[in-house]
């Protein structure tokens, strides 16, 4: 193996364009997602959930489902044998319901039966008798964290200042591929549990303390996961189906349907903002209060992560002398929310870019320049006190995102209908079309913060098989289409200089690797991978034909603390990563059709690792910034969804999304193996600001609130003010 | 009620017995086993369920399984020509057109029955023809690259 000398360096390396090892089975239909397992003898769960936002539970009657032929299983809250309870860092999620509702979807009762039909069938013949309760909404929910920041002087004035109150509306991960899993009981008494998820490890505490099980018996094996957002990381029908499997010996599958989806995972936070920012007259930052009021919903999940978040980023990627932020996350009776791309960032990026816009106009100077002005730089103190020690090339990628070159403007001499605002409906043929063009840069921590242990495990293995090596690598890190199971290879290829690398099945035989979330698998469990395979080669000698060569590793950040509850102060996170968007776009003012015509983006990535893949994260991440700009909002009317489908909540199609211009900036970030640093993120955060940016700059419209819809974009009815 | 019926799907004919309001995607996908077509919405939304109903691409979860019957069906496990990739799919891969790859296999399909019909179309019509596909991890581009550098490819073979 490797020796001196000379020697040719395996292919697949990291850095090299290497396509994904899943990627023939994806594209030829092979590939198996959690919703295509099928075991002999399987059978099927369903879910009954509250109508209800708010209720007291009279009485559950579950004798006529019970009683239906086919059917193996009817639970209840009785029938949970360990912890009633779940949830990733409060357990205050009932498995199952007993005497309250607290938001509309919430399960109550679980079926299993023979097919998925009878299951239906059987749920539909279980009564609930429910007696409504008032419904909490935003104004009086019941706080569950609040993160004060105190930062510098807090009586400072400044020469010139710029207010504005700002809304986002609440999200959808929306991944194609719905909350799907198969449990398949155990000869040991345990289960094994095949599912599509962010985070075997934390599931699978919540699995066993429900069930009753020890953690050597709830085994669980990542099964294809379609896509997953943030959307899968809070336990969805992982303890459901295991308890159905127990109970009616059997395999059993759960699949939910899209309107089950929508109830069935947390959302991104909707938000209310109030900003404040301070400046001198030749444009410099001196202050920004901001108030954050985030939706909660009915339960906690990683709302005190994201709070943090939205405290933490509030202000932006710019050094202020002085900040005084109030971030609060209430528990009401809307759906719960938790963790989506970007959490708590991008909701403050979508005030604090609207805010430094706004700013810029009443000093008279160019938006980028204000913000290039401002840019906070290695060395500066971010609000919480924290030094910026890793890459902050924040005034960089703003002048090279302005250097790129503009699109032409077609609307002005219109070639195509299709290239207009409304396309083929044929709403206007030029006339009422404005182009604006905006810029927003949003930033954020990668990985786990305050204080939270976060670290991911490895175990690297080198055998011979017909005399050539063959390293197996196996984590328990999720692969949810972003492409782990290529990076990990090419670090394994790298280190030990062996072409052939199988990424094992991630699955709970080996320690945890975390969360695929916070833009942290590629840093964390890649490090992880590293560190196996470094120990590895040093005993790369024992190996022969008799005999493998094994290292497990486990590769931790450096230690993070809480943010002080008073002042808001501390060294909350590990590292940050930063990328700036330009967003050109067609508004037809009369009708308030929006047509984007091209988003830029220049974005620090550490290391490119795999240049397709992190192409992809970037390209995927601004579509979903494009859809929270100007489509996608889950309606809410008394705590109830209106618009569970796809039909009623729409997302980009490849129509609405635009051509993405690319500029990716490597910045090795010290702290990480390789240099690298997290990808997936910050293409949502700043995206929706700048559509939005551009949106004003063309209709000359305040637009406060996200999504933008038709309405607000028509002249006539103007009516947010401007301070 | 169950109906005795016969679906042709890639070439092979599959006897099965099935209720009338069986939608093709369901019987495909536990009756016949075929779980290449995914279904993402059930609803004609998404895509993710297409199949080619005698070349023509169809929403299979909202086509009943009855009506199939005489029509040559042809789903994601079908494109290929044994182990040799279509060149969509090759170039899906290539192009970065695949994340998670739920979508794949619809886009895929949407994607053949286009160049069967027009083998050398602009982006505006890749895009029309793709815009009852949904995908949620790509942003697109890498899809839409993929589908004209294959007709680029057919393309040059043909000439
Ligand atoms: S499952 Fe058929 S269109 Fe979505
Ligand atoms: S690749 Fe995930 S939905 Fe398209």
């Amino acid at each position: 193996m490797a020796s001196s000398g000379t020697r040719t360096l395996v292919r697949g390396r990291i850095g090299e364009l290497v396509l994904r090892p899943d990627g023939v089975p994806k594209v030829t239909g092979a590939f198996q997602f959690a919703s295509d397992l099928s075991r002999e003898g399987m059978a099927w769960g369903v879910t009954v959930r509250s109508p209800h936002a708010h209720a007291r539970i009279a009485a559950i009657d579950v004798s006529e489902a019970a009683a239906l032929h086919g059917v193996l299983a009817v639970l209840t809250h009785a029938d949970v044998p360990g912890r009633k309870t779940y949830g990733m860092e409060h357990h205050d999620q009932p498995v199952l319901a007993w005497d309250e509702v607290r938001y509309e979807g919430e399960p109550v009762v679980i079926v299993a039966a023979v097919d998925l039909e009878t299951a239906r069938l059987a749920a539909a013949r279980v009564r609930v008798h429910y007696e409504e309760l008032p419904v909490v909404t935003w104004d009086d929910g019941i706080v569950l964290r609040h993160v004060p920041i105190r930062h510098g002087d807090q009586e400072v004035s400044a020469e010139v200042v710029v207010s504005g109150t700002y809304e986002v509306g609440m999200q959808d991960q929306a991944f194609l591929g719905p909350e799907s899993g198969l449990a398949i009981p155990a000869e040991d008494g345990g289960i094994d549990l095949h599912v599509a998820t962010q985070w075997l490890h934390v599931d699978q505490e919540q699995v066993a303390a429900s069930t009753g099980l020890t953690l050597e018996q709830t085994r669980l094996h990542l099964a294809g996961v379609g896509g997953a957002f943030g959307g899968r990381e809070d336990v969805s029908m992982q303890i459901h189906a295991s308890l159905l499997a127990l109970r009616s010996g059997r395999p059993v599958k759960m699949v939910y349907t899209r309107e089950e989806s929508f109830y069935g995972h947390v959302h991104r936070h909707p938000a209310r903002m109030r900003y404040e920012h301070g400046a001198t007259r030749d444009g410099r930052l001196v202050y920004v209060k901001a108030d954050v009021l985030l939706d909660g919903g009915a339960y906690a999940s990683s709302s005190p992560a994201v709070v943090s978040n939205a405290a933490t980023f509030a202000v932006g990627p710019y050094r202020v002398e002085s900040a005084t932020i109030d971030a609060t996350v209430t528990l009401t009776n809307n759906p719960p929310c938790g963790a989506m791309r970007g959490f708590g960032a991008v909701q403050v990026a979508f005030a604090h870019e609207a805010q430094m816009d706004r700013l810029a106009a009443a000093l008279g100077i160019d938006p980028v320049d204000l913000r290039i002005a401002n840019a906070l730089t290695t060395g500066d103190r971010m609000i919480t006190g924290q030094l910026v020690e890793g890459p902050a090339p924040v005034a960089e990628l703003l002048e090279r995102l302005r250097a790129m070159p503009l699109p032409p403007d077609t609307a002005m001499l219109p070639s195509d209908q299709r290239d207009l605002p409304g396309g083929l409906a044929n709403v206007t043929h030029g006339e009422g079309v404005r182009r604006g063009v905006g810029y927003a840069i949003g930033f954020k921590n990668i990985g786990f913060s305050e204080g939270f242990d976060d670290y991911a495990t490895a175990r690297v293995r080198v055998s011979l098989v017909d005399g050539a090596p063959r390293v197996e690598v196996h984590t328990a890190a999720c692969e949810v289409g972003q492409g782990l199971v290529t990076v990990l290879a090419q670090i394994a290829r790298t280190e030990l200089e062996i072409a052939d690398v199988v990424v094992l099945q991630a699955d709970t035989l080996v320690g945890s690797a975390g969360s695929t979330s916070a833009s942290r698998q590629t840093w964390m469990t890649g490090g992880a991978v590293r560190l196996a395979c470094e120990a590895v080669r040093a005993r790369l000698h024992e190996l022969s034909p008799e005999r493998h060569v094994e290292e497990t590793a486990e590769h931790h950040h450096r230690p993070t603390v809480p943010l002080d509850p008073v002042t808001g102060q501390g060294d909350s996170v590990v590292a940050l990563a930063f990328a700036a968007h330009r967003a050109v776009a067609d508004v037809d003012c009369e009708l308030g059709l929006v047509r984007v015509v091209e988003i830029a983006t220049s974005q620090d990535v550490g290391r490119i690792i795999n240049p397709i893949q992190c192409e992809g994260q970037i390209q995927g991440g601004i579509a979903q910034g494009l859809g929270l700009a100007v489509m996608e909002e889950i309606q809410l009317g008394a705590g109830r969804i209106r618009n569970a489908s796809f039909t009623d909540y729409l997302i980009p199609t490849v129509l609405d999304m635009p051509t993405v211009r690319l500029d990716i900036l490597e910045t090795p970030h010290p702290l990480a193996p390789y240099g690298l640093n997290g990808v997936g993120e910050p293409p949502t955060i700043a995206s929706t600001p700048a559509v939005v940016a551009a949106l004003r700059d063309a209709s000359g419209i305040a637009l406060a609130r996200v999504p933008v819809r038709p309405e607000d974009l028509t002249t006539s009815s103007s009516s947010v003010s401007s301070s | 009620m169950k109906y005795s019926t016969t679906l042709n799907v890639n070439g092979i004919d599959y006897p099965v017995e099935i209720e009338a309001e069986r939608s093709l995607l369901s019987v495909v996908r536990t009756e016949i086993g075929l779980t290449g077509p995914k279904e993402g919405c059930d609803d004609s939304e998404c895509g993710a369920c297409m199949m080619l109903l005698d070349g023509k691409a169809v929403n299979s979860c909202s086509y009943l399984a009855l009506q199939a019957q005489g029509h040559k069906i042809t789903t994601i496990e079908g494109l290929s020509e044994g182990d040799d990739l279509h060149p969509l799919q090759a170039n899906f891969l290539e192009q970065g057109g695949v994340q998670c790859g739920f979508c794949t296999p619809g886009m895929l399909i949407s994607a053949s029955a286009l160049l069967q019909a027009n083998p050398s179309p602009t982006e505006d019509e890749v895009r029309i023809a793709l815009s009852g596909n949904l995908c949620r991890c790509t942003g697109y581009d890498g899809i839409v690259k993929a589908v004209l550098i294959t007709a680029g490819e057919l393309a040059a073979q043909g000439a």
